[in-house]
């Protein structure tokens, strides 16, 4: 399946190669380069790309580029899939996913590598089985290993490898037992110039940290399990549980995983938490443009809207930009045309706000492209579709855990329609979007 | 050179070889693995270090089993250099190979079959045999990956290695399924004779396999599902005139009807590769969802297709990779079924910060689903998309505004004319792409558009796209007749330009020159002369060639010959109407979710997909002497491995004990471990509920339009506080297939809490209800949605049961309005028209009707219809006939409703059915619809 695993980095050189097979020339990338150049975005490249012997396919991820050599027919999210779970792999080892920590760690890499494939088929992926194998290299255990010249590695066939429930390691220990859950929904709106909502959904995911000795069995019901529409589970989730009582019943893994994912309906109303009022105007022939944005919580159960961030993506033709902050800082790039304004948390006494105006190019005429603005924000405290924990209990163990829950509401993809006055006439419905990301 | 190892204490800051070569002899077992650990840093460099390989090979039987892993990597990585010295590290192997230790006894496996040596050969197979029949299963699971490399080293070995393939896919362990399907693939896809008698084991064990032996197993399980059962989406054929017409028609022919009209049967064990597959769609590995939801495509009936779309919407929220993989399936998916994904329309539209071919890709999926009822919407947000600042995308809105303007001839003319005010774009891509399109739309129906040319004509000169400009030209020529003023002055205008203009422009101003001449030559004859002479001395050669051709063509000479006579005949003979399609339209070629499909190239080692055979092959190939329940397998399987690893554990005990607790505390926690081990243990059986099998009525293209109506059944005066109102969602109803969804939200107004909410009584006594579970408690203020379904046998007779709390009942009724008991049918409409003509007579009722102005065109007419009853839009080919078609929830007759429009606001309401009363009331509720503002 995988033949081979290039690591190229955002200039464009292989900083690591690892081969399942027989070696493959790192020479094939070329054709990879090639379709970077023709990129105009890093996003851009294909992830499937086509070369007379090989098919290379790739994931980019912080600005790494992970590119695997296949030789023949596969299902190519079998390797997407496979090349994120590396990724994800590498984060939970060195806390990060950079050129420099992969090279500090080639040799963890290298090892991990050749327990995740075999032949190019994957081997093991659940992180508790590569950490009984492999263990997370820290400052403490490497100068007590270069000390001692004991090692990284395990000896034995992970405990998880052959039993029924193989994403828990067995013998876990811990003298505080712990369980938390953090709730993070993010929201995803299309709001029209009027303020009205076209679509709104809401994604949300319960990840958890659990630290538990021995084999807890855990259930976790909800107040309203009605409002998830659409939920894919970690595979420890029993299915059946689920289809007739609406409870989460599982034997977690040791440590950090997520443990659902689910989609709120589109039926139930969701309500905004903020909203955004606008006023982006260039006049014909004039080499000024008025800009004027207030920004509100809505919504919001009384919890603050947090951590707001604004940004947005002015019209080629706009010299600068001349405004005015009610709260937090701006700054506009005149190469990029970004405009961004850290406004931080809002005020529901004071609304903030950011007025001024825009130079324009001199004797340009009015911009028609549309200015784009991007929005974060956070809300603590609260699941913004309204989805609550219930309860949750063990069983299995006798000790008594400590139990966490945590809500919180943050952006999603969030786009927002702007009319420009006197704007073209055949396109009414839309002129400009605000999108916010998180 | 560079330190890789920064973390550590810099000893030595040059690691030449010589120094690495003399690290690696010295006596130190930190030094040597310092060594090694330096040296694997070299090979993901891509350095080459296949020089240390002697001194490297004598460290593999190193007691440090860090140092010894990394020497394995670096054995594999060279041993194909140097085949000598590799040899001499086998013998290593072989002894590892006995070793009590299961972990040992693998990885010496793993790394003997990956030595790729042709003079091992003989010994990897001799290993390979043992370790298939090892204890353990990992150790089992091994050996079926030694198998394709042993297979890549040597390929005259693959009659020896498919015996041990057939003897390990009789493996009952999880483990090793996945492994085993994926040697299965590489090394003899074609013996599907091998799977028969393990094929209903591996479905009942699927759920329980690790995910990516999922991947490979639902894979291989679709291929051989269609070359052993029958097609299920026959019925569908079989319903059709065809058939019937053939059976009529003919006595000769009588046979062959009466074998088709037996009903289609599904093969039990295609019903259970369809169950046991479905729950994979919930897994959190997307490459998992998505070789379900080909499976589903490619296997299950055509109604059931539609349970995949959630999940594979679902997985646009992942990696932009993926998304890109599942939007080029949904791709070729809408342009068969548009109805699968229309509800999920929204999920299409495009963000800004979505890559360039993500934009592509939904784009393409929009207008692959747009039809007359989406339309408008659809086109309002391409209207976003033409401002964007991404000029190539922008360009391809355009293309897709074209493609829709073909496909739905009612907003032909408002595409026409959003496009011709693009003409005064500020953007040239714009301008250029717009052009292009117009001139293909012009195509299609040149008559009343002369005034669009016109226009054309006078933008000509500030449009500078070669491409453009020589559409522009074109469109000219090609009805100059239109245009008589116009198009002379043109040519003028480009015969003083034509040496500065792009091969493609001077080709199309030789063309215009030519068919001006044969129209208007008395105008025109000097300048095309002047234009053919410029094209005589063109450097282009083709120019060259074109204007000899033409010349020779339009004007009379001795030499021209007969061909001359035909001029006019052969420029300006009537040209087809360009087809603007879908890229995506023969993708369906190749096996969805195939590297083969997201190409559109048949990749190497792609297995074709067989059409479904004619008769079915015997199905008790299948047959298994004892048939095994998926639970007790997994139970035989997992106490089986318990007593390996505890085997091995006692045999090599040394260091599995040693490792932190005395063997008593690890007994004593033993015990107390596997109680709840045993009873929590999650089994297919366990974690998956079993799914009843659907039936063909959930056949559904949802098209729920509009505003729901709500409908009261328990005031909260009568019901003390408890109040419930419900509404018809629309969906197929999940408990059983003749069911109607019926979704009752229930408030509590009263200032205390209401406990034990729950259905009593029912009458008729027979009528069947699905109720909600009982709601434990209610609080004041609270309100809860639940669903439930109830079957009212096609009859508008009210379901009346009680609602009760723990202290009351009150008695409710629900009363469903006709329509409701219908679902949506898709069917063309051809078969719309077939089906109509076998229920005339007494199954037919009409009625004309005045309708109101407002309600007089076809979407208003959907719109209305679609409020009255749950019925699919019939795409029609006719403006003046609004077709729609569904079944009744119950029995499944067809009702179909079509309304044709006469002069005025007058149209003739026809309803076809079987069920004669439903079609007056049905008749009456759309008439009173329609004749309402």
């Amino acid at each position: 399946m995988i033949h081979s695993l290039f690591l190229v980095n955002a200039s464009g050189d292989i900083f690591l190669e690892k081969h399942w097979k027989s070696v493959v020339s790192r020479s094939v990338c070329d054709y990879f380069f090639e379709a970077q150049e023709r990129a105009t975005e890093p996003e851009n490249v294909p992830p499937v790309i086509p070369t007379p012997h090989h098919y290379l396919i790739s994931v980019l991820r912080h600005r790494i580029y992970f590119v695997a050599v296949i030789q023949s027919e596969v299902p190519p999210l079998f390797v997407i899939e496979f090349l994120h779970r590396v990724v994800d792999t590498f984060q939970d080892y060195f806390g990060v996913c950079t050129e420099a920590a992969i090279k500090d760690n080639v040799v963890v890499v290298y090892e991990l590598l050749e327990e995740m494939l075999d032949n190019g088929f994957p081997l093991a992926t659940e992180s508790n089985i590569l950490k009984e194998l492999i263990k997370p290299p820290t400052i403490l255990r490497t100068m007590v290993n270069t000390i001692t010249g004991s090692t990284n590695v395990g000896e034995q066939l992970p405990t998880g490898q052959l039993s029924v429930v193989p994403w828990r390691r067995t013998g876990v220990k811990y003298t505080n037992n712990e369980a938390y859950f953090d709730v993070v929904e993010e929201i995803d709106a299309i709001i029209d110039k009027s303020g009205s909502t076209i679509t709104a959904e809401i994604q949300g995911v319960i990840d958890a940290c659990v630290k538990l000795t021995g084999m807890p069995d855990l259930t976790l019901s909800f107040m309203n399990p009605r409002l998830l529409d659409d939920v894919s589970f970690h595979p420890c989730v029993r299915f059946k549980r689920w289809e007739a009582e609406r409870i989460l019943s599982f034997i977690p893994p040791d440590g950090n995983f997520r443990l659902l994912s689910y989609h709120v309906s589109s039926q139930n109303l969701v309500a905004i938490p903020v909203y955004v009022k606008h006023n982006i105007t260039f006049r014909e022939g004039s080499s000024q443009g008025r800009f004027d944005l207030t920004l509100g919580p809505k919504q919001t159960m009384g919890k603050a809207v947090e951590s707001v961030l604004v940004s947005s993506q002015l019209p080629r033709g706009v010299l600068n930009a001349n405004l005015n902050p009610s709260q937090g800082t701006y700054t506009f790039d005149p190469v990029t045309k970004l405009l961004s304004w850290d406004v931080g948390k809002i005020n529901p006494q004071k609304l903030p706000s950011l007025k001024g105006t825009m130079s324009l190019q001199a004797g340009a005429s009015k911009p028609d492209e549309n200015p784009t603005i991007n929005i974060q924000f956070k809300i603590q405290q609260m699941a913004i579709s309204g989805l609550k924990v219930n309860r949750l209990d063990m069983y299995g163990e006798k000790y008594k855990p400590f139990k966490g829950i945590k809500y919180m509401t943050k952006a999603g993809k969030f786009q927002r329609c702007v009319w420009i006055a006197g704007s073209d006439r055949y396109y009414t419905n839309r002129a400009s979007l605000i999108i916010v990301t998180s | 050179e560079v330190m890789l190892i920064p973390t550590r204490p810099r000893l030595f800051s040059v690691c030449r070889n010589e120094d690495l070569k003399e690290m690696l002899e010295s006596s130190k077992e930190s030094l040597k693995l310092e060594a090694m650990k330096r040296i694997v840093g070299l090979i993901a460099k891509g350095k080459n270090a296949s020089e240390l390989f002697p001194a490297v090979v004598k460290n593999v039987a190193s007691k440090n089993i860090e140092l010894k892993k990394l020497v394995y990597v670096y054995l594999v990585r060279y041993a194909e250099e140097q085949q000598d010295l590799a040899l001499l590290s086998i013998s290593t192997f072989q002894r590892a190979l006995k070793d009590p230790n299961q972990f040992i006894r693998a990885s010496a496996l793993r790394v003997l079959s990956s030595i790729r040596v042709p003079i091992i050969v003989p010994i990897m197979m001799l290993a390979i045999k043992e370790a298939a029949a090892d204890l353990s299963p990992y150790v089992r699971k091994t050996s079926a990956h030694a198998i394709q490399k042993l297979f890549s080293l040597d390929a005259d070995q693959k009659e020896q290695l498919i015996e041990v393939i057939e003897k390990l896919l009789k493996d009952k362990s999880t483990l090793v399924a996945g492994s085993v399907v994926m040697a299965f693939e590489e090394v003899c896809p074609d013996r599907i004779d091998l799977i028969h008698k393990n094929y209903r084991k591996l479905c009942n064990l699927l759920v329980d396999v690790e995910e990516w032996g999922q991947v490979v197993i639902i894979s291989m399980l679709t291929r051989y599902a269609r070359t052993q059962f029958t097609s299920p989406w026959k019925e569908v054929r079989g319903q059709s005139g065809e058939v019937m017409k053939a059976f009529y028609e003919s006595d000769s022919e009588e046979k062959k009807g009466h074998t088709e009209e037996k009903p289609y049967i599904m093969d039990p064990d295609h019903r259970l590769l369809l169950r046991n597959t479905k729950p994979l769609l919930q897994s959190r590995n997307t490459a998992v969802v998505m070789s379900v939801a080909q499976l589903y495509w490619h296997l299950a009936p055509k109604h059931e297709v539609s349970i995949v779309t959630k999940s594979l919407v679902r997985l646009l929220r992942s990696h932009r990779e993926v998304q890109y993989i599942v939007l080029q399936n949904i791709a070729t998916m809408s342009i068969q079924r548009k109805g699968m994904f229309e509800p999920f329309m929204k999920s299409f539209y495009v963000r800004s910060t979505d890559a360039t071919h993500i934009k592509t890709l939904k784009l393409e999926i929009l207008t692959n689903l747009a039809n007359e009822a989406n339309i408008s919407t659809i086109l309002r947000e391409f209207q976003t998309y033409v401002k964007s600042q991404d000029k190539a995308f922008a360009a391809a809105t355009i293309q897709a505004i074209g493609r829709c303007a073909t496909n739905i001839s009612e907003v032909t003319d408002t595409c026409l004319n959003g496009l011709v005010l693009l003409l005064s774009n500020r953007d040239e891509t714009v301008v250029a792409e717009s052009v292009v399109v117009i001139k293909k739309l012009l195509q299609t129906q040149p008559t009343q558009h002369s005034e669009i040319i016109k226009h054309m004509a006078k933008l000509f000169d500030n449009i500078t796209v070669p491409m453009a400009r020589a559409s522009i030209l074109w469109l000219i020529g090609e009805y100059c007749e239109r245009v008589p003023k116009i198009a002379p002055d043109v040519l003028r205008k480009m015969a003083k330009s034509f040496t500065a203009e792009e091969d493609i422009v001077k080709l199309q101003t030789v063309n215009l020159a030519a068919k001006l001449y044969l129209t208007n030559s008395k105008q025109t004859k000097l300048l095309t002369q002047y234009i053919l002479n410029l094209g005589k001395y063109d450097q282009n050669y083709d120019i060259r060639d074109r204007t000899r051709f033409i010349r020779q063509l339009i004007v009379p000479s001795e030499k021209s010959g007969a061909l001359n006579k035909y001029a006019r005949r052969i420029l300006l003979a009537p040209k087809p109407a360009p087809v603007l399609e879908s890229s995506f339209k023969d993708r369906d070629r190749f096996q969805l979710g195939t590297l083969s499909h997201s190409l559109n190239s048949k990749a190497t080692g792609y297995q074709e997909l067989s059409d479904w055979p004619a008769v079915a092959p015997d199905q008790s190939v299948r047959n298994v002497e004892i048939i095994e329940a998926s639970g007790s397998d997994s139970e035989e399987e997992s106490s089986e491995s318990e007593k390996t690893s505890s085997d091995s554990g006692k045999s090599s005990s040394g260091s599995e004990q040693s490792s932190s607790e005395s063997e008593l505390e690890q007994k004593k926690k033993k015990k107390t471990k596997k109680v709840p081990q045993k009873k929590s243990k999650p089994t297919a059986a366990d974690r998956y509920s079993e799914i009843p099998a659907v039936c063909w009525s959930l056949r559904v293209t949802t098209s729920s339009f509009g505003p729901v109506k709500t409908y009261e059944l328990l005031h909260h005066m009568t019901g003390k506080g408890l109040a419930a109102k419900y509404h018809f969602p629309r969906q197929p109803c999940l408990y059983q297939p003749s069911m109607v969804a019926v979704q009752v939200i229930l408030s509590n107004s009263s200032d205390h809490s209401l406990e034990e909410i729950h259905i009593g009584d029912r009458s008729p006594a027979s009528l069947s209800i699905h109720c909600f579970n009982t709601i434990e408690r209610l609080e004041p203020e609270a309100s809860v949605t639940v669903s439930m379904g109830i079957d009212f046998s096609d009859s508008t007779q009210a379901a009346n049961f009680q609602l009760c709390t723990k202290e009351d009942q009150f008695s409710v009724s629900i009363q469903p309005a006709v329509g409701e008991l219908l679902m949506p049918s898709s069917m063309t409409e051809q078969d719309f028209c077939k089906e109509q003509g076998k229920l005339q007579g007494m199954n037919e009722t009409s009625a004309t009707i005045t309708m109101e102005t407002a309600n007089a065109s076809s979407q208003a007419i959907s719109k209305q219809v679609l409020s009255v009853a749950n019925v699919g839009v019939v795409s029609s080919s006719q403006n003046n006939f609004s077709r729609f078609a569904g079944r009744t929830v119950s029995s499944g007759a067809l009702v179909l409703v079509s309304l044709e429009l006469k002069e005025s606001s007058t149209a003739l309401l026809t309803i076809n059915t079987e069920k004669t009363v439903m079609a007056s009331m049905l008749l009456r509720d759309i008439k009173q619809a329609l004749t309402q503002a």
